[in-house]
C-alpha cells in the first residue's frame, strides 16, 4: 500500500472530561475518573453542547460521538468546510450496543402505557449505527458510513476500517471512532449476572488484586487524511495511523483464548501492515481490562510479541483511568495513544502496585514516563479485544 | 374527553415545537414545519402529547396536508370541540 493516513484532529469525551487534552492530562497526571464504581462522564452536558433538536433526536452515545467528532474536525481544521470533496469522506462509527437507556426507556413506555405510546424517535435513537449517521449528516460526510459492532473492539474496528478506506483509495479522508453509553440497569445487571465487572468497584489492569472490569461510557473520535494531501494543504499532522490488524479467536463466546494466539496474529498483522516489526515498539496501549482473564491472556501475548524486549517496552491501561468504554475503549484508547506520544509519555496504568506471578511486564505504575528519544518517530500499537473473540490492534506513530 | 380554547391548543403547540427544537420566535399561525424544520417524527410526537392532553386520537392519514403551525391547532380544535 503506498497510501498513507496522517491523524489531523482528535476528539474524545470520558470520565476524565470533555476534550482530548483533558483525558490525556489527567491521565498521565495519574488521576482516575471512576467514581462510585462507574466511570461516568459527569462534565459531559449534552444540551450545552449541542442544540436542543439534534441532542433530543440522539441517544446518549450518539450525542457523544457528535461532540468528539466536533472537537476532532474541528481540531483538523475543517470547522468551515472540508478541504476536500465531501463525497471522498468516510464516517465510520463503532459502538458495542447502541441505544440501550433508549431501549430500556421505551420498554417501561411499552409495558405502562401501551404500544401507541411509544415514541416515534425510538428507532433512530437506538439504532446502532445512529451515531454514524448522525455525524457524516452533522459534517456533510458523504462517502461510505455505518457502524461496526464488535463488543468492545468496535472502536478499534471502526478506525481499522477508516485506514482501509484511505490506503485503498475508497476515500482521502475518514471520521473514525467509537462510542458508547450503556450506564443502564439492564446492562450493569448483565454484566455483573456475568461475573465480568468489579464486585469492588475498582478498575486496576494487570495487577494481582484486579477482580473485573468498571463499566465506563465516552466517545472517541480522530480525522485521518491521506498524506499527500494533508501535507499538501499545510494542515498540522498530530500523528500516524500507520497499521491495522483484526482476527478471531474462535474460542470461547466470552473468554479469551489462554495463549493469547488470535491477540498475537492481530498485533503482528497491525504491524506488518505499518511496515513496522516487533522491535520499533516504543509503546504498548493494552487493551488491559481488569479482568482476572484479559489481563494474563494479553500479557502472555504480549510476551510473545515483544520477545526479548518484553521486560523493557512500557504497557500501560488507559481502562485504569477511565474504566471500560466498551465500543469506545479502542477510539478513546487511539486518542490517548496519539497524543502521549506526541508528548512523548508512556501515561501510566493508575493504581497498579501489586505484582501477580506470571504477569512479569512494565506496567508503568503512578505517573506516566518520558518516552526516550531514539532519532526516529515513536511507535506504538494499541489492543482491543471483545466479547465474541474479536481482536483489533491499531498501530500508531508519532508525527 | 377534555375542551379547550384555540388559545389553549395554540399554547400547548407552540410549547410542544419548541420542545422539539423550533424557535419560539418564529413560530406563526402561518409559519410552515418546514420553515420551523419540524418533520414527520415530530408531527407524529404532536399527536402523542394531544391525545395525552385532550383524549382525541390523530392518525398519520389526519395529518396529511397540515403543513403549518395554524392548520395544525385548527385540526386538533375541530376535533376536541
Amino acid at each position: 500500500m503506498s497510501r498513507r493516513a496522517v491523524i489531523t484532529g482528535v476528539g474524545a469525551v470520558s470520565p476524565l472530561g470533555v476534550g482530548a487534552d483533558a483525558l490525556v492530562d489527567r491521565w498521565s497526571a495519574g488521576e482516575c475518573g471512576i467514581a462510585d464504581g462507574l466511570g461516568r462522564c459527569t462534565e459531559f452536558d449534552p444540551v450545552e453542547l449541542l442544540d436542543r433538536k439534534v441532542a433530543r433526536r440522539s441517544d446518549r452515545f450518539t450525542q457523544m460521538a457528535l461532540v468528539a467528532a466536533d472537537e476532532a474536525i474541528a481540531q483538523a481544521g475543517w470547522g468551515g468546510g472540508a478541504p476536500l470533496p465531501v463525497e471522498r469522506i468516510g464516517c465510520v462509527i463503532g459502538t458495542g450496543i447502541g441505544g440501550i437507556g433508549t431501549i430500556e426507556d421505551q420498554h417501561d413506555v411499552l409495558r405502562d402505557r401501551g404500544p401507541e405510546k411509544v415514541t416515534p424517535l425510538g428507532i433512530p435513537l437506538l439504532m446502532a449505527n445512529a451515531a454514524a449517521g448522525a455525524v457524516a449528516m452533522r459534517h456533510g460526510l458523504k462517502g461510505q458510513c455505518f457502524g461496526t459492532v464488535s463488543a468492545c473492539a468496535a472502536g478499534a474496528h471502526a478506525i481499522g476500517t477508516g485506514l482501509r478506506m484511505v490506503q485503498y483509495g475508497d476515500a482521502d479522508a475518514a471520521v473514525i471512532g467509537g462510542t458508547e453509553s450503556a450506564l443502564t440497569a439492564l446492562a450493569d445487571a448483565a454484566f455483573a449476572a456475568m461475573g465480568a465487572t468489579s464486585p469492588t468497584g475498582i478498575s486496576r489492569p494487570f495487577d494481582a488484586r484486579r477482580d473485573g472490569f468498571v463499566m465506563g461510557e465516552g466517545a472517541g473520535v480522530l480525522v485521518i487524511e491521506e498524506e499527500e494531501a494533508a501535507r499538501a494543504r499545510g494542515a498540522e499532522i498530530l500523528g500516524r495511523l500507520s497499521g491495522y490488524g483484526a482476527t478471531a479467536d474462535a474460542h470461547h463466546i466470552t473468554a479469551p483464548e489462554p495463549s493469547g494466539e488470535g491477540a498475537v496474529r492481530a498485533m503482528r498483522a497491525a504491524l506488518a501492515d505499518a511496515g513496522r516489526s516487533a522491535a520499533d515498539i516504543d509503546y504498548v496501549n493494552a487493551h488491559g481490562t481488569s479482568t482476572p482473564l484479559n489481563d494474563r491472556a494479553e500479557s502472555a501475548a504480549l510476551e510473545t510479541v515483544l520477545g526479548e524486549r518484553a521486560g523493557e517496552i512500557p504497557i500501560s491501561s488507559t481502562k485504569s483511568a477511565i474504566g471500560h468504554l466498551l465500543g469506545a475503549a479502542g477510539a478513546v484508547e487511539a486518542v490517548a495513544t496519539t497524543l502521549a506520544l506526541a508528548r512523548r509519555i508512556a501515561p501510566p496504568t493508575v493504581g497498579w502496585s501489586e505484582r501477580e506471578e506470571g504477569l512479569d511486564l512494565d506496567y508503568v505504575p503512578d505517573l506516566g514516563r518520558r518516552l526516550a528519544s531514539n532519532g526516529r518517530p515513536l511507535v506504538a500499537i494499541s489492543n482491543s479485544f471483545g466479547f465474541g473473540g474479536h481482536n483489533a490492534v491499531l498501530c500508531l506513530e508519532a508525527a | 374527553m377534555a375542551t379547550a380554547t384555540r388559545d389553549q391548543v395554540a399554547t400547548r403547540v407552540e410549547d410542544a415545537l419548541v420542545e422539539f427544537g423550533a424557535d419560539r420566535d418564529a413560530i406563526a399561525d402561518d409559519a410552515t414545519f418546514e420553515a420551523l424544520d419540524i418533520d414527520s417524527l415530530d408531527l407524529v410526537e404532536l399527536a402523542q402529547i394531544v391525545e395525552d392532553d385532550y383524549g382525541v386520537a390523530l392518525t398519520t392519514k389526519d395529518l396529511e396536508g397540515i403543513d403549518t403551525v395554524g392548520k395544525a391547532i385548527d385540526l386538533v380544535v375541530e376535533r376536541v370541540g
